[in-house]
Order: C-alpha cells, then structure tokens, then sequence
C-alpha cells in the first residue's frame, strides 16, 4: 500500500490507463497546457501530447458530443468537465445520447466513454458552481454514475470505469481532491455497482457516498466514543445501486441514516430509504431519517455556505435520534 | 458516373418514394406509430451526397432519415420493419422512424434531437483522424438547426481541429413551419459557414447529378487535407413536417410550383435526354421499387413484435 491524495489516485488511474491503451485520450477545458483546472491532469500534456490531451474551447455540448462521437468509432475517450454544473450545457447529449444510444439502435452502437466532473460545494463559488446533483444523472437507466470517497476506490472505479463498455459518470468532489488514503501498489480495479462497508458497527447502518463518507466517518468516530458502533456503508456507484450491503447491514442494527451532500428532496436519502422500506420493511426499529443539503440555492458568504451544507454534527444528531 | 450507377440511384430515389408514399398510408391505419418525417421531395440529397461517399466515410442525419437509410444500404425490409416496430427492424423495434442506424454500413443514426448529431459527428471525424483513417465523416441537418447552440459548437470545433468532415445543410425552407426568413438571421445557411473560416457552395437540391458532383469534390478535397466543408443543398419537402402537420403556413401553389421540379422527375428527364435509358425501362425501374416496397411490408407484417422478455436487453452493452 502507499499513501495517496484522491487528486494523485485519480491521475494514476489515467495515466496508467493511457500508457496500456493508446484508445484512451483526455479531452475537455484546460486538460492540456494548464494541467487541469483542478491539476488533476498535470503532467500529462508533456507525455502525452496534445493528440491524446486535447485542450478544447469552453464548449460543452462540443467537449461531450465529440467525446461521445470519438467512442462510437472505438476510441476510449475520458471527457472532462470543469464543474458538474457545467454538464447541464450538455445535460441534453448526456442524457438524450450517451444513455440512449446503446439501447435506442439495438445495441449496435457501443459507447466507451468516461466522463468526469467536479461536483459538491464548500468553497464559497456561489450558487451556481457548488451544486451537487449527482442524483439527477442517476435517474436515466443506460448511465453508469461512479462517485468514490476515498483515494483507493477512486483509482479502481475510474480504472473500471475507463476500461467500460458503458458511458460513465465519474463525479470526483471538489473540496476532498486533498483527501489522503491508503492505495494498493500497482494495477488494481474495482468493479463498478458494488457498495462497501468503510467501517463495521452493529448499532445504525449509515448509507453514504462520496463527501457524505468523510462526514459520516468523522460522525461514527464521535459516536464511537459515546458507545454507539454505526456500520458505514459506502455505496460508491449510484447507478447501478447496490443494496445488498445495505439491506444486510440494516437487518443487522435495524436502524439507518442516509447522508448526502446534495439536497433531500428526491434525493438518494429518498431512493435508499424508499428501498430500504420496500425491502426490509419488517427489520425497521425506527424512521429512517436523511442527513442532506439544506434546501436553498448555496450562498457565498461562508457561514451561511457551512450551515446550509450536512455536517458530521448533523449526522451524529440524526443518529441519536434513529436510536 | 457509369449507366449502371446512374440507374441504381434512379432505383433508389424511387424505393424511398414508393417506402414513404406507403409509409403513409400504414401511418393512417395505425400500423406505424410515434412521429414519422417523410422524406418525399429530398430524395436526390441523400442519393445523390451518399452515392458519392467511399464505404469508409461515415454518415449521421437528423430524424428525417428514411431517405438516408436506404441509401446507405439497409435494405427495405428492415426499415419498414422499423417503421412497424417489428423485432427484425434495423434497431429492433426499439429505435422506430427517428432512429435508425446500422453500424456496418456505417451508417450512425437517425437522431432526433434538433442538432444533438452535430457534436457527435465532430467525434466520429475526429475518431479516424486520431487513428489516421481516411474517412470523411457526412453530417446531414436541415437548416432549422443551424439556430441552435450544437451547430455553431460543432462547426467550430470541426475548423479548430481542422475535422475531416462534410457538413450538409439540407434547406428545406421551413424548420417545421416556419420559414428560415422568421427563424434565421440570414437565410442563405451557407453564411454562417463564413464566420467559422469553412469553404461552402450551394447545390440544386433537385439534382441529384448536382449533388453527387457536388459532394464527390468536397470529399475529394476534405480526403486531401482541406479541413471540413459545408454544402448547402437547396430542397423541399412535398408532404408535411410530420404526419400530424395542418400546414398552415404554407400554400398549396407554392408546393406545386416546387413539385414542378421534383427530383424523380428531373432525374427521368435527364437520363431519357443523355440516352442512359429509355422510358420504358425506367418504368420498370419504377416498378421493380414498387414491387420491392411492397414485399417489404409483407416481410414486416410478417416478423415477430420483439418479446416482452428482451424489454431490457441492450440499457447497458455490459452485464449488470
């Protein structure tokens, strides 16, 4: 194992991909010359060139159609979006091509294609580039959606997730690219669609994913030490969900919480919970309760930022509550 | 072009008019469902830009791609199949009129959103530029969609990355039903072609010998190296927007004035005029497509709907 950043994880994923298949290129807003917005490809225009890391103009609906167009003639394409706010300039090719293609043509055309963005707020950008609507893109069946919390299962899902058949969604989350983890040495993948357990416990089950992992951590951490073992279960693809950890862990401690950074409504606090109610209906000791993003438009001041985004205080509180 | 090649394409323009004329009609008795574009009208723009194309040059073309699937070579069977949902349809009964495709015949669709195929032909050029094919990529939009975001991103990107690829306006004159003088700022489409520093000519959309000559020296020329191209192919339709269109907007001389130059009948007269056939045996031509058509929809009456228990075959290409 070595200890790595989610930034150094997810460029590791790319980089060793791009050396074992030449298919694979990078494409999107200052990939190239700048590095990434977030340098999460620095580095990577000097050894690659600028064939296979492709600096393109602010042009979304371009970044994503070109992308989709590239993987349907074989290549492997990994388009990279600045901010998954962005994606809504190309929501429409997201959603009306990339999910549909495969399915609406018999299964002739085969889309290889990754996107990544940029998703969660928490660094005062205002309202409208601290969204986080990852569940929006869960919603349309043909979309994969991968969204890892730690550095280890963001290098085995992106590595998954490029060598896929299957246009996928790699949401990365802005303030965790710092976030240090322990990675397994060498070539590894993690295949897409399985939730984990990050943490055993046997009081409350809380289901998470992305951001909502580093809180909820911090949160069984605290509770750990009054007592209560919250079992952590990450479900690090949002489509396909995975319930099965889910539903085993919450037969076993009957009580859970979901934690997202996104708003409640609609949210995959309702989806899980939902399955949690049609599924284990006779396990359930208390109301599942949901731990999410206030409901407003994230404003910039950053306290009002903080106090509209779920914090570990308030999933220790919402435990306390299921309990 | 050879005798031989002048007559196929003479059999096809008829093949896509008997399908569509007959189309129709299974459209009014409900055995085709959905939204159904004719193409009845434009028949020589595809014919004659497909006919011109190497089997290496890919084609991609908004909904309206009846026309377009025929001259790439699916054959009628399975297009009308397509049209009545059956499961031997080109895409299985899961696409219908808007969607059709077939990948070896490097054909891309058929795709329904106003535009939406333009960034997507951007990376099917770029695909074999990245491999070093000689492809040209033949992107097929009617001028209403030379108004929205996709064409002006995708042309663009095309020029930047220097794409080998065709851009083809197909001017039908009316975006649904309003005419390109109330929807765009300039009506010659071939304008807007100017501001992204791409070479452009105009083309008599009732000529299929226009087009074709039209469209082999542009991917004659985007093959060498030239960098993307725009034709601009001036057309109409005969028939309506789409079978539910009242047509208000338009007036009944105007299409018949149009209908004066339809381009079936431009096509007879040119090859009676150039002796490659008499009139007798395009008659047959004629019915040879007719007979075509019609055992198409047999073969379509006959196939199988699709079984409810592949309902989810094909959501994703890998097992879940």
């Amino acid at each position: 194992m070595t200890r790595l950043t989610m930034r150094e994880a997810i460029s590791q994923a790319m980089w060793e991909e791009m050396e074992r298949d030449a298919n694979i290129f990078i494409l999107g807003e200052e990939v190239g010359v700048w590095g990434g917005s977030y340098a999460v490809t620095k580095g990577f225009f000097d050894h690659f060139g600028g064939e296979r890391v492709r600096d393109t103009p602010i042009s979304e609906a371009a970044i994503v159609g070109a992308a989709i167009g590239a993987a349907l003639t074989g290549l492997r394409p990994i388009a990279e979006l600045m901010t998954i706010n962005f994606a809504f300039s190309a929501m429409d090719l997201i959603v009306n091509e990339a999910a549909k293609l495969h399915y609406m043509f018999g299964g002739q055309f085969v889309l290889p294609l990754v996107i990544r963005a940029v998703s969660g707020g928490g660094r005062q950008l205002g309202a409208t580039h601290s969204q986080t609507p990852d569940v929006i893109f869960a919603h349309f069946p043909g979309l994969k959606v991968v969204s890892p919390g730690t550095p280890e299962d963001a290098k085995g899902l992106l590595k998954s997730a490029i060598r896929s058949d299957d246009p996928v969604l790699f949401i990365e989350n802005a303030t965790m690219y710092q976030t240090k983890g322990e990675v397994p040495e060498g070539d590894y993948v993690i295949p897409i669609g399985r939730s984990k357990i990050q943490r055993p416990g046997k009081d409350v089950t809380i289901v998470t994913y992305s951001k909502g992992l580093e809180i909820s951590l911090q949160a069984a951490e605290t509770l750990s030490g009054e007592g209560v073992q919250a079992e952590v279960v990450d479900l690090r693809t949002l489509r396909p969900l995975d319930m099965g950890p889910v539903i085993e862990s919450f037969m076993k401690t009957n009580r859970a919480v979901i934690v997202e950074e996104g708003w409640k409504s609609y949210g995959v606090g309702a989806e899980v919970s939902s399955r949690i109610y049609e599924q284990a209906f006779d396990y359930l000791d208390a109301p599942v309760v949901r731990v999410a993003q206030k409901e407003v438009p994230l404003p910039y001041n950053r306290s009002l930022e903080q106090s509209a985004l779920p914090q570990a205080a308030d999933v220790v509180a919402a435990v306390r509550e299921v309990l | 072009m050879k005798k031989e090649k002048l007559l196929d394409l003479y059999y096809q323009m008829t093949l896509i008019r008997h399908l569509e004329e007959s189309g129709a009609e299974l459209y009014q008795v409900g055995k085709i469902g959905g939204f159904m574009h004719l193409y009845i009208g434009q028949e020589a723009v595809s014919t004659g830009l497909i006919a011109a194309r190497k089997p290496q040059d890919r084609v991609i073309t908004a909904y309206r791609d009846h026309g377009v699937a025929i001259n790439c070579g699916i054959p009628a069977n399975e297009v009308m199949a397509e049209l009545m949902g059956k499961s031997t349809g080109i895409s299985k009964g899961r696409g219908g009129s808007m969607h059709m495709a077939d990948v070896s015949r490097n054909f891309w669709g058929g795709h329904a959103i106003v535009g939406a195929h333009m960034p997507l032909a951007a990376g099917l050029a770029l695909g074999d530029k990245y491999a070093g094919r000689d492809g040209v990529t033949i992107c097929m939009f009617g001028e209403g969609a030379t108004n929205i975001g996709y064409f002006h991103e995708a042309v663009n990107l095309s020029k930047v990355w220097e794409l080998p690829l065709l851009w083809v306006c197909e001017n039908n004159i009316y975006g649904m039903g309003t005419d390109v003088r109330r929807a765009s700022a300039v009506s010659e489409i071939q304008q807007k072609a100017e501001g992204y520093g791409i070479a452009h000519t105009g083309v008599d959309g009732m000529d299929v010998i226009a087009v074709f000559n039209a469209a082999i020296k542009a991917l004659e020329e985007i093959r060498s190296g030239s960098g993307p191209q725009m034709l601009e192919i001036k057309t109409y339709r005969f028939r309506g927007h789409s079978m539910g269109d009242p047509e208000r907007y338009r007036k009944a001389e105007e299409v018949r004035a149009w209908q004066e130059h339809d381009p079936i009948k431009n096509f007879h007269a040119y090859l009676v005029k150039n002796r490659k056939a008499t009139a007798k045996a395009l008659v047959e031509i004629d019915s040879h497509a007719r007979a075509d058509v019609q055992k198409a929809i047999e073969f379509a009456e006959a196939s199988p709907e699709p079984g409810l228990d592949t309902l989810f075959d094909h959501v994703y290409a890998e097992e879940m």
